[in-house]
């Protein structure tokens, strides 16, 4: 067949087509489907995990381990646990899925412990490359991948410790990694400072990649706004669901005899840089990090040990280096 | 230190979570990385497909075309020709590629003369199952037929067999939308007549045309009232043009002819305006197409003619490579195939059967035995 191209700038047409109303289209379709969103906690046990993601969606979405109908007790191994929830704002509504990891480091022995999420991660992807290969596939393949593991370091003031170097270097291939320096309210403002440096080195040292990864930014307008994200990663966080009356005003904090740490008050912790990167700027890219590269990643990993032989020519050199 | 000031407080923000910005986050990426569309237009030589084209996204896509002669066009076979444009408008890029059909209808002997058409439907959907199979998947390019707007003459009463078997040997690969072309030599009643004579005939014909999706129950009245107007109004009737004359003061696309009446006085001159809702659909054609019911056609072409064509493609091969033991597939099917529920059933059911006719094999081998003895 002949091929003609021309190329035919706003300038040249003479007359207002409509196309930006497709937009609208795409809009009200996704309005209309709704979203889904993934995402994984880690951590030890008591770093505020359940609290932290209950304060960042403004709901009770997470049970906490430390209210008093809280049986379980440490568990032998790192156990799953998922809870979805619908959540609606202003008419776009999503489902949350927040997946615990409870006994993550607990024990006294905690080689491997990663394994059980290593797998987990794996599952979800090797569940949606089924969906994807069947021959009679769902308009909407339903999403439980995981889209953001928020890995939480306690806040020794130090450097990241050996489980976190092992856990984020592993992670860090597979899905999209947001550490945290839980329970950030034990550090001033100038210890915090020391103890990312120290982490950010740590992490450039280790090799290990974190959100918002460089190679995959994707103008200089992107590059510009995440790499201040990334000088200012991790973010140190402090989460509650109490409030207080401050100044008249009613604010999310904490009190203490010393005074009252307002959660949502970026002069005391950085827990509106979280939510903001999380949920009002980075959430859509979260998703497609997680389904253009981590997704695709594992999936050439899975065809090529199925060892099926096809070319369709569009292959290029990236692919030896897996 | 001063007492109680506060600094980077949203007060405001209490209750709101941030994610209904989503919509938003979309959107950015959705401008930056722009769309693509690909329409095909087909019908005989001179129905105004190309006039139409330009009139659609405004611009002149055939400026230095050739016309055949009579001559020129007896052995002509019918040819696929795309014309690519990259429009912008505020902001947002749209890649649209026209794909036309010269020479469908055009020979003496036009006996399946869809078929390159059909086979172009094809290739494309084999393309995009091959990329999307592929081990890089970045950067793939959909050049499937999201539309085909199909141009039936104004000229006779009702579809011809041609306009049926073009229909059907197309409707379960692409979305059809089909025009009634060159309208202005139709009175309101003629077109009226041939657009229920056409629907009867769809009907009775069992040619899937492309459906409008119903309307959201919390839609508006008037995005409601629209809507029905829309459908009640196939096949559109239309006319294009692709000159702009002044008319009162306007600059309108329109067709001058000799004859007419304009507002109850005799002229000389009758401006049929393209874009005047009364004179013919084209506002109508250019708004679903481009402002309402692109998203949808893209959709449904995804949705439903590529994963039909993808499954029986699928089925065709695993029923080869059952027969074939040293065919390899070409494209990658997990091993591991758990057979269906029912297959399952099937399965159990006879293996159960097998039993017990070997356990009644066996008790009638054992009382004849018994006999023996």
């Amino acid at each position: 067949c002949g091929d003609q191209m021309s190329f035919i700038r706003g300038t040249d047409l003479f007359g207002y087509v409509g196309i930006e109303a497709v937009l609208d289209q795409m809009r009200r379709k996704t309005m209309k489907s709704g979203f889904e969103f993934n995402i994984m906690v880690v951590g030890q046990s008591g770093l505020g995990k359940s609290t932290l993601v209950n304060t960042l969606f403004k709901s009770k979405v997470s049970r906490k381990s430390c209210t008093p109908n809280y049986e379980e007790k440490i568990c032998k191994t790192v156990k799953l646990h998922s809870v979805s929830h619908m959540i609606e704002e202003k008419g776009v509504k999503m489902k949350l899925t927040v997946i615990d990891t409870p006994g993550f480091g607990d024990q006294i022995n905690n080689e491997n412990c990663w394994e059980p999420i290593v797998k987990y991660i794996n599952e979800q992807y090797e569940k949606y490359l089924r969906e994807e290969l069947h021959v009679n596939r769902k308009r909407r393949i339903p999403d439980s991948r995981v889209h953001c593991c928020i890995y939480f370091l306690p806040a020794t003031g130090h450097r990241l410790r050996p489980i976190d170097v092992e856990f984020m270097k592993r992670l860090g291939k597979i899905v999209s990694i947001v550490p945290v320096i839980a329970k950030a309210d034990t550090l001033t403002i100038e210890e915090r400072q020391e103890f990312k440096e120290r982490i950010r080195q740590d992490l450039a040292s280790n090799g290990i990649c974190i959100y918002p990864q460089k190679e995959y930014d994707e103008d200089q307008e992107e590059h510009a706004l995440n790499e201040k994200i990334r000088e200012s990663i991790p973010f140190a966080v402090v989460g509650t669901d109490k409030e207080h009356q401050v100044n008249g005003n009613k604010v999310l904090g904490r009190k203490t005899k010393w005074g009252i740490i307002e959660v949502e008050n970026v002069a005391h912790c950085e827990f509106s840089h979280l939510r903001d990167l999380l949920v009002r700027s980075h959430l859509q890219d979260l998703k497609e990090v997680t389904h253009n590269i981590h997704y695709e990643t594992y999936r050439v990993r899975r065809l090529n040990e199925s060892n099926v032989d096809f070319s369709n020519g569009t292959a290029d050199q990236s692919e030896s280096q897996l | 230190m001063q007492k109680g000031k506060l600094t980077g407080l949203r007060a405001t923000e209490k209750q709101y979570v941030g994610f209904a910005t989503l919509p938003n986050q979309v959107h950015r990426k959705s401008v930056k990385k722009g769309f693509d569309f690909t329409l095909m237009v087909a019908g005989e030589s001179g129905m105004g497909k190309s006039t139409l084209v330009n009139s659609l996204f405004l611009t002149d896509l055939y400026k230095d075309r050739k016309l055949l002669n009579a001559e020129e066009r007896i052995n002509q076979t019918v040819e696929i020709i795309k014309h690519t444009v990259d429009i912008e408008e505020k902001g947002v890029k749209l890649k649209l590629t026209i794909v036309d059909t010269p020479g469908f209808g055009d020979a003496v002997n036009n006996n399946e003369c869809w078929k390159p058409i059909t086979d172009y439907i094809d290739q494309q959907f084999e393309q995009y199952f091959r990329d999307e199979s592929g081990l890089n998947r970045k950067n793939i390019q959909d050049n499937r037929v999201h539309c085909c707007l199909y141009f039936i003459p104004p000229f006779g009463h009702g579809l011809r067999p041609v306009d049926v078997e073009f229909m059907k040997a197309l409707h379960e690969k692409v979305n059809i939308i089909p025009l009634i072309a060159k309208a202005d030599c139709l009175t309101p009643n003629e077109i009226k007549k041939l657009k229920d004579r056409i629907r009867e005939e769809i009907d009775k014909f069992g040619i899937k045309v492309y459906q409008f999706p119903e309307c959201d129950s919390d839609e508006d009245e008037e995005f409601k009232q629209l809507d029905k107007e829309l459908k009640e109004c196939t096949p559109f009737a239309v006319i294009g043009s692709n000159t702009v004359v002044e008319a009162r003061g306007q600059r309108v696309r329109g067709r001058l002819y000799p004859w007419g009446i304009v507002e109850g006085k005799f002229t000389n001159k009758f401006l049929c305006s393209v874009e005047n809702q009364s004179h013919c659909d084209f506002v109508k054609l250019r708004n679903m197409l481009i402002r309402s019911h692109m998203h949808d056609l893209k959709d449904v072409t995804c949705d439903v003619h590529y994963e039909n064509y993808r499954a029986q493609c699928i089925q065709e091969m695993t029923s080869k490579l059952a027969q074939d033991n040293r065919m390899e597939s070409p494209i990658p099917i997990l091993p591991l195939s758990t057979p269906d529920v029912d297959t399952e059933k099937l399965i159990k059911m006879k293996d159960e059967e097998l039993k017990r006719m070997q356990e009644m094999l066996n008790k009638m081998q054992q009382q004849m035995h018994d006999k023996e003895q």
